[in-house]
């Protein structure tokens, strides 16, 4: 996602967080459905769901499709940014048809985390830099 | 922000394993509670649990988002309900509340299956709390952003 912000045409500052502003989000969205099977462990029927992170990134790139006039509806607002979600295939079948495996979420959460938290850093290294342009010393 | 959401997923994970325990607590309690009659007598609880079902206004919005077509609201105990398993009777002519033919009714607890129940509930729980520790980090990781 690209912002401009223009002064009078004169100068125009180009702030571009790249895809760790996507991920970011994603990352958030993608821990609430995780949290949400955790806490459905003992549903019966429940089936448990997560984001697929690759339709996620085919959104932002390549199956978009292109907007060249003002009329066009662009493809991004069909569905949503958070890509699709899936059905977790379970290991083990369980009495109570529930597909939660706790261990399995509880990792897939450590990681989806960690991977919010490289995310965050990268976010915050971009914006350091930033601030090092402004003052200019 | 979805991030705050979580807050509430992990609660309502937390307050229905909490109901769990309560139950579980009352059963092995109410193990040896005796009586004259199969009416009178206590009988195993347990509780349902379901998706949280959400409310109109939610389900509009949900039906927007074309892919977040199910909501998200954790999970919610539906009811209590009571062990239809017949109650044991003992012979035991000498209890002051045995019948006229001598028995005494025993609740249809089965203590080993409640232990089971509360080690279940008890680490589900904690599971909740760890994703709830672990929100809020990221929490403030995000509100720090830029510093």
């Amino acid at each position: 996602m690209k912002r401009y912000f223009n002064w009078g045409n004169k100068m125009a500052i180009r702030i571009d967080f790249g895809i760790h502003e996507v991920a970011v989000k994603v990352r958030s969205e993608r821990a609430k459905h995780i949290a949400n099977n955790i806490a459905n462990a003992d549903t019966p029927g429940f089936k448990a769901r997560d984001i697929d992170l690759a339709s996620v990134m085919n959104k932002d790139s390549a199956t978009n499709m292109r907007v060249s006039h003002p009329e066009h509806i662009s493809s991004m607002n069909f569905g949503s940014i958070y890509g699709e979600l899936k059905y977790r295939n379970p290991h083990q079948p369980s009495v109570d048809d529930n597909t939660v495996d706790t261990m399995i979420e509880k990792s897939l959460y450590a990681e989806n985390m960690q991977r919010f938290n490289a995310s965050v850093n990268f976010l915050n290294g971009r914006i350091s830099n930033m601030i090092k342009a402004f003052r200019g010393d | 922000m979805s991030l705050t959401s979580i807050f509430d997923i992990a609660a309502s994970g937390m307050s229905a394993q909490s109901v769990r325990l309560n139950t579980t607590a009352s059963n092995i309690a109410n193990a040896e509670s005796v009586s004259s009659s199969e009416d009178e007598t206590y009988r195993a609880r347990h509780p349902v649990f379901a998706v949280r079902s959400n409310s109109f206004n939610e389900m509009f919005q949900q039906q927007r988002a074309l892919s977040f077509n199910q909501p998200l609201r954790g999970v919610e105990v539906r009811g209590i309900i009571e062990s239809d398993e017949t109650l044991p009777k003992r012979y035991e002519p000498g209890h002051p509340l045995a019948d006229q033919e001598g028995y005494v009714t025993y609740p249809n607890v089965n203590v080993v299956e409640e232990m089971a129940n509360m080690i279940s509930a008890s680490r589900a729980f904690q599971t909740n709390v760890d994703i709830m520790e672990s929100a809020k980090k990221m929490m403030e990781k995000l509100l720090n952003i830029g510093k």
